[in-house]
Order: structure tokens, then C-alpha cells, then sequence
């Protein structure tokens, strides 16, 4: 399955997700502890550094700051244009936002997809006391991941199949038929598991899901 | 406790959702700019799974695009995207379809489009709003009453696809093969 990651040999892609998460949150927690300017100027320059240091193409990583940057300036402007005074302050949030997603987006660029849901994986872990199952959630990231392209498909050929029946625009014609066929995999897909060996009742351990 | 085949529909309708992204938008007849149907699904999520299995469902599908899946509408992902502007509308999504399931479960069990159009209003739009919103003053550094004032642009929008999501859902009721109660 292709993620968003950008293969490179460098010591920000060999760090562990766990690592450049937690690093992440600390930065973000500490630039906005700091006052506006100073805490956009680090975040800006921590970001900087991480680019350099993973060896990622730049132009490749703003690409991927288009979106949200010109958000935050349309915003910008046009509150500058509205509120007159004060936009300085607006510029430097703005600027801070526009550093932390920097370096939030270097996150996802150097870590795979697989060693980020391990992740969350293990920190599900954390929460089996509240009754969360891991082994479960697990196997259902897994399951989500597997079903992807295969309900893409669907929707393409519930699509194509209204687009021959000439009801392309009736968006019920489209949403029962899919939801249908939805309900009707589901039945399938819970056979197999089962006949798998699959037993919801003892997925204590994450290798009893694998077997 | 959740059953094989609760889980099983869990990851389906994650990856509805994901499904939902990379399909071109749909046109409607009467509506000039063709919509996204994520948040659809979100609302589908709540009033065909309820509510327990419909959080989970979109918070799978948070998850993995936190993890870096290109999975949102334009290919768009990874944490970046979640700690951007628009973020909240989206890390919204898991209460928006457990609250919009929790309606569903007490006031619209049976195939009224109209309970099911009004669940799908308070959970799937109010909700998203109220996550959206004050994520999107905070990030962008805007006065609350002006990124309210912002998003109301997408509400027509928005309220098309509770009326789209609750016929969808009726039909589905009416067809009666439902997982829905558990």
C-alpha cells in the first residue's frame, strides 16, 4: 500500500516512529509555550534542519505545504484586510502553524506506513486497562488497509454500473447498492475469518490474529 | 465486546471511507460544484453501524491517515494535514459518527428518512463544525466569529449530504438487512 513516505538513507528515516512522534508533540508543546515570533523562528529552523538532515528534495515537501499554506494566507489576508490593526499578530500564529505543519509533514514523509500503525499499536497497549483490546485494533487497521483499493473498486463499479443504467445523478441509486454489497461482504469476510480459526474471544495476543 | 463480524464492518466502513476519497466527486444534478461524500460516510457510519461501531470505524480511518495514507479527498494525508487548518473537521469525524450513531440508536431506529436526515444533521455536521471550527481559529489565528462565519459556505453543501446519507440509510433499512443494534 503506498503511503505518503519518501524512501532516503538518513538518520531521520532510521529514527523510530515512537521517536519522531513524541519529538513532535514535545516541539509543538514547547513552540507554543514560547512567545509567537520566537516559537515560529524555532520550529521554522528545527524544520530546516530535519529537511536538510533526511535529504528530502524540498520542492517535493513545500508541495505538500501548498495546500495549507495558501489556507493560512487567504485567511490571512483577508483578516489583515478586515481588522485592520493587529495583523501582525495574525502573520506570526499564522507563520508558527505554517512551521509546525512543516514539521509535522517531515514526520510522515520519513516514517513508513507500517512502522507508524506498529505504533499505534503499542499504544493501545497503554489503554487495555479501559478496556480497549489491541490485538483487535490491530487486526482491524490491518483489515482497513486490506480493504481500501477493494471498496475503491466497489464504488468505481456501483458507479459505472448506475452511469449504464443512465441514473449516474440519483445518489441513492448509488449509496443502497454500495452499503448492500457492503453488508453482504461483511457476512463473507466473517466466515472467512472464522474458518481461519479466528476466535474474537481469545485475540489476546497480537500472533493469536496472525495465525 | 466486539465480535468478528463487528470488526469486520468496523474495517469496511474505514475503508468506505477511504474509498469514498478516491473516487471522483459525484455530481449532483441540481448542485453546481460536485461534492465529496467523506463526511457521507461518516454520517453512513453512524446510522448503519450505530454508534460504538461507527466511532471506531472512523477512528480507524483517522489513524491510518495520521499514519500517512494519502486517504483524504485529493490524496491528502499524514499528520500534517490532521494539524493543519482544516484538521479539525477532520479528527472530528470518530465523535461525529459515534454521537450521530448514539441519535440514531434512540430516535431513529426504523427507515424514517427524516429522523435519519435530522440524526445525521446534529451528528454529522454540528459535531464536525463544533471540533472544526475553533481548531480552525486557533491554527489560522482567526476570531472564532469569522472562521464560523467562513465555514458557513460549505453548510448548503453539508446539508445535501445529510439529506443524500439519510435516504441512503432508509433504503438500506428498508432492505432490511441491517447489523444495526448490537
Amino acid at each position: 500500500m503506498l503511503g505518503l513516505y519518501l524512501h532516503r538513507e538518513s538518520p531521520v528515516h532510521r529514527l523510530p516512529a515512537g521517536a519522531k512522534l513524541g519529538g513532535l508533540l514535545l516541539v509543538t508543546v514547547a513552540v507554543l509555550a514560547l512567545p509567537g515570533a520566537w516559537g515560529a523562528l524555532t520550529a521554522g529552523l528545527i524544520g530546516a534542519a530535519v529537511l536538510v538532515a533526511a535529504r528530502l528534495p524540498a520542492g517535493r515537501v513545500l508541495a505538500e505545504l501548498r495546500a495549507p499554506v495558501v489556507m493560512l494566507t487567504l485567511l490571512f489576508g483577508f483578516q489583515a484586510l478586515l481588522a485592520g490593526g493587529g495583523w501582525e499578530e495574525t502573520a506570526v500564529a499564522v507563520a508558527r502553524f505554517a512551521a509546525l505543519i512543516l514539521l509535522a509533514t517531515l514526520v510522515t514523509l520519513t516514517t513508513r506506513v507500517m512502522d507508524m500503525v506498529d505504533l499505534f499499536e503499542r499504544l493501545f497497549g497503554l489503554l487495555r486497562p479501559v478496556g480497549v483490546n489491541p490485538a483487535k485494533m490491530a487486526l482491524m487497521l490491518a483489515l482497513t488497509i486490506r480493504f481500501i483499493p477493494l471498496l475503491g473498486e466497489q464504488v468505481r463499479e456501483v458507479r459505472m454500473a448506475q452511469r449504464a443504467r443512465g441514473v449516474e445523478r440519483n445518489i441513492a441509486a448509488l449509496f443502497v447498492p454500495l452499503l448492500v454489497k457492503i453488508l453482504t461482504m461483511a457476512d463473507d469476510l466473517t466466515a472467512a475469518l472464522e474458518a481461519r480459526g479466528y476466535d474474537p474471544a481469545d485475540a489476546g495476543t497480537k500472533n493469536s490474529t496472525q495465525r | 465486546m466486539l465480535s468478528t463480524r463487528d470488526l469486520v464492518l468496523c474495517a469496511l466502513f474505514a475503508a468506505l471511507l477511504g474509498g469514498l476519497g478516491m473516487a471522483p466527486p459525484i455530481p449532483l444534478g441540481f448542485l453546481p460544484v460536485p461534492v465529496t461524500a467523506q463526511t457521507l460516510g461518516v454520517m453512513l457510519a453512524g446510522t448503519i453501524l450505530g454508534a460504538k461501531r461507527g466511532g471506531i470505524a472512523a477512528l480507524l480511518f483517522v489513524m491510518l491517515v495520521a499514519a500517512g495514507l494519502p486517504l483524504l479527498a485529493g490524496g491528502r494525508g499524514g499528520i500534517g494535514v490532521l494539524m493543519g487548518p482544516t484538521g479539525g473537521f477532520v479528527l472530528s469525524w470518530p465523535v461525529a459518527a459515534f454521537v450521530t450513531g448514539w441519535l440514531a440508536e434512540r430516535f431513529a431506529t426504523n427507515a424514517n428518512p427524516i429522523r435519519l436526515f435530522a440524526v445525521s444533521v446534529v451528528g454529522g455536521i454540528l459535531v464536525v463544525y463544533a471540533g472544526g471550527i475553533p481548531w480552525l481559529s486557533l491554527v489560522a489565528g482567526l476570531p472564532i466569529e469569522k472562521a464560523l462565519f467562513g465555514s458557513l459556505a460549505f453548510v448548503p453543501g453539508d446539508l445535501i449530504k445529510a439529506g443524500v446519507a439519510a435516504v441512503a440509510a432508509s433504503g438500506v433499512r428498508r432492505a432490511g438487512i441491517l447489523p444495526i443494534h448490537a
